[in-house]
């Protein structure tokens, strides 16, 4: 007997949510629009071959991450200048959505490297290697970041 | 975009690609909200008021695809004329139908059925012999009890012999309104 998988639209209503929250933080929110559909339909499209639905939210997620990743290598050349930190890191975050709010309200660089380490669980090397930068900026970003964070939620 | 608009552009970009195996939405009736599914093919199923909706959508998951999702641009057409037929306005549906879902003598049984006009009645037995078996007056009732498209394929108009209004997946009243509103019971 084949395993039965829930109609693809309960995917979509349950996980809409938290795949937005964590690509507004990855991306941002104009581009988080774009990763998002890619997102679901990437997703779709293999739906029908999986063969369990064991962690159907870890799958998403994965995807989910994945076209993050992709967005900011398709962006790596025009790689965000550190200076303008700063000024751009006012996105105001929205009631309720907890931390992924903090992160998505982190300069861009920071916020990228927060969300690829934590959200995608990726390693430094490759958090460079999609950011375009070298692993010690990288870090150097995780860092800042986290620091960040931690300050604002203390 | 907010969440809704993005899970309709989905939708959307999916049907335009092709990865869009059924499509549903819910439509108002005078009997209450019904779940109208489709697939490339046509009409695949209908459910009525109070029959659960997630328990449908499971079973399409597993029968047809599990590439389900709410698409109402997909299913304005059957929509549209469903409210002309509510209205009296529409005796004949048009729609494309996908029979997948019925198999063997039960899909035979139901496309007799589809052949009763507007109007019309016929008993159980009747449906048996034009499905090619007039002794199965039983499978006919199944056949008519498990009709996946109901309302389009017209199990109401069936009715044991000697009058009787027999079963209806909506419940009696429903299939009672609908005979009425077609001028086929007298009283």
């Amino acid at each position: 007997m084949p395993t039965t998988l829930p109609p693809f639209q309960a995917l979509l209503d349950r996980h809409a949510g938290e795949v937005l929250g964590v690509l507004r933080a990855a991306v941002g929110r104009v581009d988080a629009d774009d990763c998002f559909q890619e997102t679901f339909l990437a997703a779709l499209r293999a739906y029908p071959k999986l063969e369990h639905d064991d962690n159907l939210r870890g799958w998403l997620m994965t995807i989910a991450h994945r076209k993050a990743v992709d967005h900011h290598r398709a962006n790596g050349r025009r790689a965000i200048p550190v200076e303008e930190v700063a000024e751009v890191a006012v996105e105001a975050p929205e009631p309720d959505s907890g931390v992924w709010a903090r992160v998505g309200a982190l300069p861009p660089k920071q916020r990228a490297a927060v969300t690829l380490r934590y959200a995608c669980d990726l390693p430094h090397a490759e958090i460079a290697a999609a950011l375009d930068c070298s692993p010690e900026a990288a870090r150097r970003s995780l860092h800042e970041g986290i620091k960040r964070l931690r300050k604002e939620l203390a | 975009m907010n969440e809704a608009q993005l899970k309709e552009r989905v939708a959307e970009r999916a049907a335009a690609e092709g990865i869009l195996d059924v499509s549903y939405t819910t439509a108002d009736s005078p009997f209450g909200p019904l779940l109208l599914a489709a697939t490339r093919r046509g009409v695949v199923r209908i459910g009525l008021p109070g029959q659960g909706d997630e328990a449908l959508l499971e079973e399409l998951a597993a029968r047809v695809s599990p590439r389900v999702l709410e698409a109402p641009d997909q299913l304005d057409e059957a929509r549209r004329e469903l409210d002309l037929y509510f209205e009296g306005r529409l005796r004949d549906f048009g729609l494309p139908l996908d029979w997948q879902l019925s198999k063997d003598f039960r899909r035979r049984a139901l496309r007799a059925v589809a052949r009763i006009p507007y109007g019309g009645t016929r008993t159980y037995m009747e449906v048996a012999k034009s499905a090619g078996n007039e002794r199965a007056v039983r499978a006919a009732g199944t056949a008519c009890g498990s009709n996946p498209i109901p309302i389009v394929v017209p199990c109401h108009r069936v009715l044991r012999t000697g009058g009787g209004l027999g079963g209806y997946g909506g419940g009696l009243p429903m299939k009672e309104s609908l005979l009425r509103l077609e001028g086929a019971l007298d009283t």
